[in-house]
């Protein structure tokens, strides 16, 4: 028997644990606000190219119309992704995946787990790959790709993707009903804190600003903002006229792309984006995320020469 | 003769995909063989969620050797043609025979080839096989540029005699063939080797994998009856489902959990539908029709017989169903104040970027039922009404969640709104029919909102020249125009389309549809358009009537006799009227009339005239169709009889009114001139 943890912070810890030991180099969140674990640099742009690469993160992520005031008991407009990318893909990458279930204290010989077809794609990000959700006992836990485009370019070396939603997963293990009354520390802690105290006033006024009071004036004209340096910055030279290093500068564009990304989602939220412009901007996000894989594709990182 | 089996073993086949694999290994694997000269005896392609199994049976051990001759160039031919057969037969110059054929020297090649032993052949097939396997989709993993549907773990592949088995040796990327394969995920993970497929079967069992499918869906099936039964309840069925979720496991363990009382408030296919939908669970129903249970399919045996994977599964139904019931309750207060923020959210709902929104639809849609509504014996203002509600349910939170689930919750809302039965019917039913076996409406206000909707689809799409083209057909505009179709004949209504469809374009788009959908009642293109060019041909049903009694003439002795006698009276009389630039419309004189089967023709064409006219008034085809009939004894004689061009003037521009006469009863018929052959 694999014994149980006892809070959300646990169960991060575990993962982290886990994959640490598996060999992942543990990175820190990404410093931006986005929409999934994906968006990360070290998933997005470390999938291209052919250097190998293996990491692992907590990544926080916003979807502005996923808010429910806190009231639902597993939808939030803020919540954490676990991600997992190896660059090439493993062959025994479905093992190390249940074995990180064990280490959180799902009994693999209690549970009924199943790969069920879930093609994945990201018309933003204009990326796709094969895999499958996962299911435990009928919910699902975990998402697992096999990317085969990212940007627009094939990817080769083929990385292996896992996502976790953490708040759901941790729910189920912990056997808890809704989310802000899972323990995010220890229950026995002196100050125990159970994930409601931490976020249920961020939701509700997250909820409120994302639905009723973000200036969607001032998101669009960051949105054209953010568009424009995105193209700006991967215009230049890519030798450095001052050091005479090449630095092509693909992150800081692709931080551009990430905002864009964002204040669509905002915008979104807010209701302003009719059914026929949602294609148009969707189109122009994932124009920048091809620009931007274009340009990392020609560093050091992305594998060229 | 031995025995071959392949097994391909890979990480989760999505379970829609699976059976046609077997097959297309199958197919793929036999054919390679049987084209580089092997037989057998028979095959057999089985599937699982991570393997795809063949067995082919009485396989020959080699391939026979053969022997072939070609028949080349003359000797003394161009050096080029002689080199050209040379590589075309695979042979080198110096290989040639000259033979003497009688008609000069001739080179001949022979080629002879030896035959191959099996293993050979199938190693060269199966690769060939995994490198073009036909996937709806395939992926690269890992290093490598091999692509299957997903990962690849490992071939089997051996030969089996009276000697024992032998692999059969392949690398396709590196993955090497043995005769070793795994069993369970989790039950039985352990490599095993197997000599032979009933073997490989057995043990596959031993290991927890069923390797069959059709013995899984029995197996998931039969169980789950039985535990339904034993409650004294009924299981769904459901015969996509089952074959899905008998793709989902290798091991199936049915196990039955109950609905928790808080949910049973739910229409039935509201919990059908987010059962099946979201957790692939069977429904379970009482003596009442209501849903109290489910159905989960589990892929293992636990030391707790499955109790926690119950719970777990239950716990997720729990979530499940509570968000629907949370819909269904907040859609059930919107419904009860008349569903009026519905219609009102509608106006922000794009319909087509060209066509507005859904609510300018529904307003079309509206004006257009209450205009129909006479026609099909509805209340105007009922129909009106339904047509205005009838979109309503698309802003419901329920939709959002089942798109499939639209109309029927519109029904049970127009209910709840306090709308008449007649409406909320035609809630549901105004999307009807859909395809060519789907029901048609009956119920006058149902079948108004439905022609409404269609025919304002059709003509709108039209009208921004959007229209179907080739196999494209986007916005299923064909299905849309079959559906008026079936709506007007299958309820017999008289609805003259050109009161609704001004455009020409799609008024013959209407009568390509019905000649399609008249095909499948065998009558051929040709007599639709002999009954369109007549009067009052945009009523579809005076249409079809007049085309179905025209065939069915048509099918009899006397109808295709009179066909052959009216072309033969219309061609003497067009070209005589050609030649004399006169249309012979005068009217015969019957004292003019010399031979006895003249003076016949005459008597039965106004015998034909007082049935054919009073039976056309009344829109009796039948009796025209066979009025028409009784002239073809009387045409063939008077054609057998008398010369038209007889030796006076007089007589042959009698003769020929008279042929006029024909022309123009048989016309008023059907304009049998566009009839083939």
């Amino acid at each position: 028997m694999t014994n149980t943890p006892r809070s959300f912070q646990e169960i991060i810890l575990r993962l982290q644990d886990y994959w640490a030991a598996k060999g992942c180099a543990i990175m820190q969140p990404y410093d931006l606000e986005v929409g999934a674990g994906t968006f990360h640099p070290a998933t997005t742009l470390r999938s291209l190219g052919s250097v190998p690469w293996a990491a692992a993160y907590v990544q926080p992520s916003r979807r502005p119309t996923d808010g429910r005031y806190g009231a639902n008991p597993n939808r939030l407009q803020h919540y954490y992704q676990y991600q997992v990318l190896i660059k090439p893909s493993p062959p025994d990458l479905q093992d190390l995946y249940l074995g990180s279930l064990q280490a959180i204290g799902i009994d693999m010989d209690m549970h009924d787990i199943r790969f069920v077809e879930d093609d994945w794609e990201s018309p933003t990000l204009g990326a796709w790959g094969l895999g499958w959700e996962v299911w435990c006992d009928g919910m699902e836990v975990s998402q697992f790709t096999y990317f085969q485009q990212v940007g627009g370019h094939d990817c080769h070396p083929v990385s292996g993707e896992l996502t976790y939603g953490l708040e759901r997963l941790a729910m189920y293990v912990l056997g808890v009903d809704h989310v802000m009354d899972m323990p995010y520390n220890d229950p026995d802690a002196p100050i125990a804190l159970t994930y409601g105290d931490v976020f249920l006033q961020n939701e509700q006024e997250y909820s409120r600003w994302n639905f009723d009071i973000a200036d969607t004036d001032i998101l669009l004209k960051h949105f054209e903002d953010a568009e424009r340096e995105c193209a700006a910055i991967l215009a230049n030279e890519q030798i450095d006229p001052k050091t005479g290093l090449k630095i092509v500068m693909a992150q800081p564009a692709y931080d551009q792309c990430i905002k864009a990304s964002h204040l669509f989602n905002l915008l979104d939220a807010r209701g302003v984006i009719s059914v026929t412009e949602r294609q148009a901007y969707i189109g122009r996000v994932r124009a920048l995320a091809k620009l931007c894989a274009d340009a990392f594709v020609q560093t050091a990182a992305g594998g060229a020469a | 003769m031995p025995d071959l089996l392949i097994e391909l073993f890979s990480e989760e086949i999505p379970a829609r995909m699976q059976a046609k694999a077997a097959k297309d290994l199958q197919q793929l694997v036999t054919n390679g063989l049987v084209d580089a000269g092997l037989t057998y005896a028979s095959a057999g392609a089985f599937s699982t969620p991570r393997r795809l199994t063949l067995s082919v049976e009485g396989l020959t051990a080699e391939s026979p050797n053969t022997r072939e001759e070609r028949k080349g160039p003359k000797v003394g031919a161009p050096d080029p043609a002689i080199d050209g057969f040379c590589r075309g037969a695979g042979v080198s110059r110096d290989d040639l025979q000259v033979r003497d054929t009688g008609k000069g020297e001739v080179y001949f090649a022979v080629i002879e080839k030896t035959g191959r032993p099996a293993d050979d052949i199938i190693a060269e097939v199966l690769e060939a096989t995994v490198r073009s396997f036909p996937w709806p989709k395939s992926m690269r993993w890992g290093s490598g540029s091999l692509k299957w549907v997903r990962p690849l773990h490992s071939i089997l592949c051996i030969l089996t005699d009276e000697a024992g088995a032998t692999v059969v040796p392949v690398d396709v990327d590196g993955i090497v063939s043995s005769d070793v394969t795994k069993g369970h995920r989790f039950l039985a993970p352990d490599a095993f080797s197997v000599v032979s497929f009933d073997d490989y079967e057995a043990k596959l069992k031993r290991a927890k994998v069923v390797l069959r499918a059709d013995e899984r869906a029995d197996m998931i099936w039969s169980e789950a009856s039985n535990q339904a039964f034993a409650a004294g309840l009924e299981l769904v069925e459901d015969k996509g489902l089952l074959a899905e979720v008998a793709g989902l496991v290798e091991w199936p363990v049915v196990l039955m959990g109950t609905i928790a009382e808080d949910f049973r408030s739910l229409p039935p296919e509201v919990l059908t539908a987010s059962m099946k939908e979201h957790q692939k669970f069977f429904s379970v129903r009482d003596k009442t029709g209501q849903v109290v249970r489910f159905v989960t399919v589990a892929n293992r045996e636990t030391a707790d017989n499955g109790a926690t994977i119950l719970a777990g599964n239950q716990k997720v139904l729990f979530a499940r169903l509570s968000d629907a019931k949370f819909f269904w309750e907040n859609d059930l207060r919107v419904a009860k104040k008349g569903g009026t923020e519905w219609t009102d959210a509608l106006r922000k709902v794009t319909f087509h970027n060209k066509l507005g929104t859904v609510a300018e639809l529904v307003d079309r849609m509206a004006k257009l039922s209450a205009e129909v509504a006479p026609l099909v014996g509805a209340d105007a203002d009922e129909a009106e009404a339904a047509a205005r509600f009838a979109k309503a349910d698309l802003s419901s939170e329920m939709i959002y969640e089942f798109p499939d689930l639209q109309g029927l919750m519109g029904r049970y809302y127009a209910k709840e709104a306090g709308l008449s039965d007649a409406v909320a019917a035609a809630a549901e039913e105004h999307y009807s029919p859909l395809g060519p076996s789907d029901d048609v409406p009956t119920a006058p206000v149902s079948v108004a909102v439905a022609l409404a909707e269609k025919l304002d689809k059709l003509t709108g799409f039209w009208a921004i020249d959007e229209k179907p083209t080739g196999s494209k057909d986007p916005f299923a505009l064909r299905r849309a125009a079959l559906g008026v179709i079936r709506l007007v004949l299958e309820n017999t209504l008289t609805l003259k389309l050109s009161g609704f469809v001004k455009d020409a374009d799609l008024l013959s788009f209407f009568h390509d549809r019905l000649k399609v959908y008249l095909r499948d009642e065998g009558i051929s293109h040709d007599v639709i358009d002999a009954s369109l060019a007549m009067p009052g041909s945009d009523d579809l049903l005076l249409l079809v009537n007049r085309a179905r009694a025209l065939a069915a003439f048509l099918k009899t002795d006397d109808g295709e006799n009179l066909i052959q006698g009216f072309k033969r009276a219309n061609n003497i009389l067009s070209q005589a009227e050609e030649k004399d630039g006169v249309e012979y419309s005068f009217g015969a004189d019957i004292k003019f009339a010399e031979e006895d089967a003249e003076k016949a023709l005459f008597a039965a064409l106004d015998a034909a005239d007082a049935k054919i006219a009073p039976a056309m008034a009344s829109e009796d085809f039948a009796a025209a169709m066979s009025a028409m009939a009784d002239l073809r004894a009387p045409i063939d004689a008077f054609f057998e009889a008398v010369q038209i061009n007889a030796d006076t003037e007089l007589l042959r521009r009698n003769r020929l009114n008279l042929l006029h006469r024909i022309r123009t009863i048989c016309l008023s018929v059907a304009d049998l001139r566009k009839l083939e052959g």
